[in-house]
């Protein structure tokens, strides 16, 4: 049915404040946060004298900084490599027909439904290693009491751990979360495919390794787009844990970006922090959607 | 039938937002205060001012607003954003000093508050070493409420007795002390560095020793250069300092670490003096504090202020707060739970303990200095960069690239080196 023109102008219409409002309140913002960052706005009063690159070219001679962006890096593929992991196996077992999957299923995608904050504060708890005073404490007292004491950590007191620490969490957080997807896609998986490969003698491994895995290539992709994005966004979790550690070895560029704004005024150094982050998520979700779009086009 | 519902709709909601703003025009009044004081001794301290002022003003219903977090982390962040925005709190709590001056008196924020001061007598009643840090071009722009000593050592009595050692008086006496206690097994000196601030902190109170008052309040000026050999021999003493920290000093904030002392596993700490508060909240009396080696003399000082916000809702009521605030009465009555001591000097000591009578006569006879981490000595910008120098600092001793580091940031600060 072919629209009318009155009908198209209504379409137009209904969509147009939802389009207004997205184009101040999302991309008005994200070029005002772009002008800032040019400028040499450091002091609660703006300053919008143009600056050029100056504070791109300063960040990366930072120290903080570097140390910030060398932990994210390790962060993002820790926390990726780990999450899809896992959440791949836990969907595989899931999809095995266990009893009680139910069960399971909501055990393992719990932890998604709670606040950064509160896994960041319980688990700062949990990987405190403990003083001389207390004794181990925590993951530290559990590894003591099944015999596994040589695991022992500083966990994120020790600058060698740092951020490898705060992975932890995340991924108790996140895996459920990938094993969701995954257990989406296997059963979107049409049975015949399995049962014919099987006819042909083909064993569990190689279902899984040559038709299952090939076909869930979506849905990793789609994994990958998703946790990268929350790992470089990471802010919250590490706030609550562990804050910027010793050496910075907890420190991420949205903490470092928080902290020169607001306690130093580096409002310019902050909105040039917060377009490197913009400009990493872009490069990683731009491709997905526009393979997306044409897809669906 | 439908389009009545609607419209009985529609009345009912414009009757409920009428009866709102009836109701809220019917109050009384209201003044918000904003501060970060929500621990121990500081948070029972603002409510001994609020119960003055209750009782003075009993119509005006007190907001307390508060956000939590060591040195007012949070609190800062949520402040600026409520000024910018353009709705600031009637009176917010400010370090008196820099902090105060640059970041919101410079830029117009505030009102000044010189004709409160002089009908009520603060410029007689408070010494002029703390009149100075809340002026700016001739006025007066905040209430000073306590003065802090950030520069002091404290001690385990029983760990020095037992082992025949006295408080140190310079680095070498020092340092002597910490060898003799690490070989009995015992933490020299304590430290919790997970707020980013604590390493600063001490490391001030190094430069204050090896630079003197002159040379450490020059730094913040540019008469004094952060290349100055005085900064080396601090960066080098602070350095050989770590080596008798506690290793675990990542996993904890100042008063986690000090809980080393008052169980007898650590005998030495340095900090301010919310030290003294933190120790009687936990009943611990078994300590001794004496000036950080080399600074006797001198006094590290910051102190807390009030101030009046352009644009702030309910002025009168702030007035009377801050009337309050800088009454012998309310002095008293904040200083004696918050452990600091009274910004006038004419008030009745004998209620204070020993360590606040200690300080108060140090106060008068000492050479007076601006604390850097505690807002008073340098802009926000530069205590924070300052702040993140010395934390890597205590991760990775460089000496000359800390150095150059240092020489850096006062440089972005504005200060010529």
């Amino acid at each position: 049915m072919k629209k009318t023109r009155g009908e198209k102008i209504l379409t137009f219409l209904f969509i147009l404040p939802s389009v207004i409002l997205i184009a101040v309140f999302v991309y008005g913002f994200i070029g005002w946060t772009g002008w800032i960052s040019l400028t040499k706005w450091k002091d609660v009063v703006p300053d919008f004298t143009f600056v050029g690159f100056k504070n791109y070219i300063d960040l990366f001679h930072n120290l903080r900084f570097q140390i910030g962006l060398k932990n994210i890096l390790v962060f993002t593929v820790l926390f990726l490599v780990v999450s899809i992991a896992i959440g791949l196996l836990l969907a595989i077992l899931l999809d095995r027909k266990v009893r009680f999957e139910n069960v399971f299923r909501s055990i393992y995608l719990f932890p998604m439904a709670i606040s950064f904050i509160v896994t960041g504060v319980v688990w700062r708890w949990m990987l405190n290693p403990g003083t001389a005073t207390t004794g181990s404490l925590g993951i530290n007292m559990l590894l003591d009491k099944i015999g596994l004491g040589f695991l022992k950590s500083g966990w994120y007191t020790d600058p060698n751990v740092g951020i490898k620490a705060v992975v932890i969490p995340a991924v108790w957080q996140m895996s459920g979360y990938v094993m969701a997807m995954y257990l989406a896609g296997i059963r979107g998986i049409p049975q015949e495919l399995s049962e014919a490969a099987q006819v042909d003698g083909a064993s569990n491994w190689q279902v899984y390794r040559y038709i299952i895995l090939p076909l869930l290539q979506p849905i990793t992709l789609g994994a990958v787009i998703i946790l990268t994005h929350i790992s470089l966004k990471i802010f919250d979790l590490v706030v609550a844990m562990t804050g910027a550690g010793v050496g910075f070895s907890c420190d991420v560029p949205a903490l470092f970006m928080y902290d020169t704004t607001f306690r130093g005024n580096f409002f310019a150094q902050g909105a040039a922090i917060a377009t490197i982050l913009l400009i990493f998520v872009a490069i990683l979700i731009i491709p997905y959607l526009r393979h997306g779009l044409r897809e669906g086009s | 039938m439908k389009r009545s519902k609607g419209l009985s709709l529609l009345l009912s909601v414009l009757l409920v937002l009428a009866l709102g703003t009836l109701a809220f025009s019917q109050e009384k009044g209201t003044i918000e205060i904003f501060s970060w004081w929500t621990a121990g001794g500081e948070a029972e301290g603002l409510q001994a001012l609020f119960d003055i002022y209750n009782r003075l003003y009993p119509d005006i219903e007190i907001i307390n607003a508060t956000v939590a977090g060591g040195a007012g982390a949070h609190a800062k962040a949520v402040l600026k954003t409520r000024m910018l925005g353009g709705d600031p709190p009637d009176t917010f709590q400010v370090h008196a000093g820099k902090e105060l001056i640059d970041t919101w008196v410079k830029t117009g924020f505030m009102e000044p508050l010189t004709d409160l001061f002089q009908s009520e007598g603060w410029v007689d009643v408070m010494p002029q070493g703390i009149l100075d840090i809340v002026s700016y071009e001739g006025d007066y722009w905040s209430v000073p409420v306590n003065i802090h000593r950030a520069n002091v050592l404290w001690y385990n009595k029983q760990i020095f007795a037992d082992n025949g050692l006295n408080p140190p008086q310079t680095f070498d006496e020092f340092f002597e002390i910490a060898d003799k206690l690490q070989e009995q097994g015992i933490i020299p000196l304590t430290m919790g560095t997970k707020d980013g601030w604590e390493a600063a902190h001490v490391f001030e109170t190094v430069l204050i020793a090896k630079l003197g008052a002159e040379g450490y309040s020059g730094l913040w000026t540019g008469e004094t250069k952060w290349s100055d050999p005085g900064v080396t021999e601090a960066l080098e003493t602070f350095k050989k300092m770590v080596t008798y920290v506690n290793p675990d000093h990542a996993a904890f904030t100042w008063d986690e670490a000090y809980e080393y002392i008052i169980d007898g596993k650590g005998a030495m700490g340095i900090m301010g003096d919310w030290v003294a508060g933190y120790f009687f909240s936990k009943e611990y009396t078994d300590f001794g504090w004496v000036p950080v080696p080399e600074t006797a003399g001198i006094f590290d000082a910051l102190s807390d202020s009030f101030g009046l916000p352009k644009g702030c809702k309910n002025r009168d009521n702030v007035i009377n707060f801050l009337k309050v605030l800088g009454s012998k009465e309310g002095q008293e009555a904040f200083n004696l739970k918050k452990g600091s001591i009274p910004a006038r000097t004419d008030v009745d000591r004998d209620l204070f303990g020993d360590y606040q009578k200690s300080v108060m006569e140090d106060w008068e006879k000492d050479v007076i200095v601006p604390s850097v981490m505690h807002g008073a000595a340098a802009a926000e910008g530069w205590v924070t960069e300052f702040k993140d120098v010395i934390s890597l600092f205590v991760a990775r001793p460089d000496i000359e690239v800390t150095q150059k580091a240092l020489v850096q940031v006062a440089e972005r600060a504005g200060v010529a080196q």
